[in-house]
């Protein structure tokens, strides 16, 4: 099945250094990663059984772990492992944690009862490839919850930089990772092997008093672009074009500018 | 308990879900060197802090 690679759109070292470069301030941002993991945190409680070893991909800061406690599911997990691709990130945290990639899975097959994920596998070349090791991971019954980023994330930016490219250069390249298509991810879980898999989609809209802000803070959670064929870095005419652009069309009713982020949860039971 | 002055170890019931994630084989614990080895992909991984860091290109490649 070699020829049939999927095409590598993400470059994982670069997004490795990212994630370790955000770390130290990474809770100050982690508002959205928050707000997800407490989502995927309700849904475990709301699954009725307990898990004897859990899986947290992508932990970051921990976010899960505290949402769990807070929805009062603690006890649900008899032992969670928290694994990221980024040591730093995982640094702050005590308990069983494990570095890895998400793409290259370190479990034995049918060793989990349950696999969590918040926000971390829009990154991954392979999505579907890493859907069907995880669901070998899991044992017959295990379950997996995971969020990813939908295609309407950051639609604003998207658009703005399009435009002010093009304006300024004549041509645009790629600025923002290509989110999986939210409806596709129950597909994706069944095709991964994945019974009864069901999905539903979020939108979140916040708000940013400025647009330079808002890639601040996309810098600081560690979610600049990776793509691995990136174009160069913006300069100051298509940035400053593209902030104009910004607080022009996408004004918030509050004030500042609005940014959405789309969030798609699947919920699967391995067979 | 002479193991109370040693370097973190790992969890057992970590060490008991993790494979090699290149091969998929089985590791072998060696708690002196901090490591996880390897034998199918000849490749050590380095356990640091109590935290195994089971990327390949961060792994300790091992001779024949």
């Amino acid at each position: 099945m070699s020829s049939s690679a999927p095409p590598i759109l993400f470059d994982r070292a670069l997004h490795r250094r990212r994630l370790d470069r955000a770390a130290p301030a990474f809770a100050e941002a982690g508002f959205l990663k928050a707000r997800v993991a407490g989502d995927v945190a309700e849904r475990v409680g709301g699954i009725m059984r307990s898990f004897e070893r859990a899986v947290d991909l992508g932990a970051r800061d921990g976010s899960f772990a505290r949402a769990l406690a807070e929805v009062g599911a603690a006890d649900r997990i008899g032992f969670l492992i928290e694994a990221d691709l980024s040591e730093r990130m995982l640094a702050g945290r005590e308990g069983a944690r494990v570095v890895l990639d998400e793409e290259r899975l370190p479990f034995a097959e049918q060793s989990l009862d349950l696999v969590v994920s918040s926000l971390a596998l829009h990154w991954t070349n392979d999505l579907p490839g890493a859907l069907v090791q995880i669901r070998r991971a899991l044992k017959p019954d295990g379950v997996f919850v995971g969020a990813i980023l939908g295609g309407a994330t950051l639609t604003e930016l998207r658009q703005v930089l399009l435009q002010a490219e093009t304006e300024i250069r004549g041509g645009a390249g790629p600025r923002v990772s290509p989110f999986a298509d939210a409806q596709d991810l129950a597909g994706l879980l069944q095709r991964a092997g994945f019974k009864l898999p069901v999905s539903d989609t979020d939108k979140v809209t916040v708000r940013y008093s400025h647009p330079l802000k808002l890639l601040a803070d996309l810098r600081a959670m560690g979610e600049t672009n990776v793509l691995a064929e990136r174009p160069q870095g913006l300069n100051r005419a298509v940035l400053g074009r593209a902030v104009e652009l910004y607080a022009e069309r996408f004004a918030h009713p509050d004030g500042g500018v609005r940014a959405t982020f789309e969030v798609v949860t699947a919920t699967g039971w391995a067979n | 308990m002479t193991d109370d002055f040693a370097a973190p170890g790992v969890d057992p019931r970590l060490l008991e879900v993790l494979v090699c994630p290149v091969t998929r084989g089985a590791l072998e614990y060696d708690r002196d060197k901090a490591e996880l080895i390897s034998r199918s992909a000849k490749l050590a991984y380095p356990i640091r802090d109590g935290v195994p860091i089971m990327l390949p290109e961060e792994a300790r490649k091992l001779d024949d």
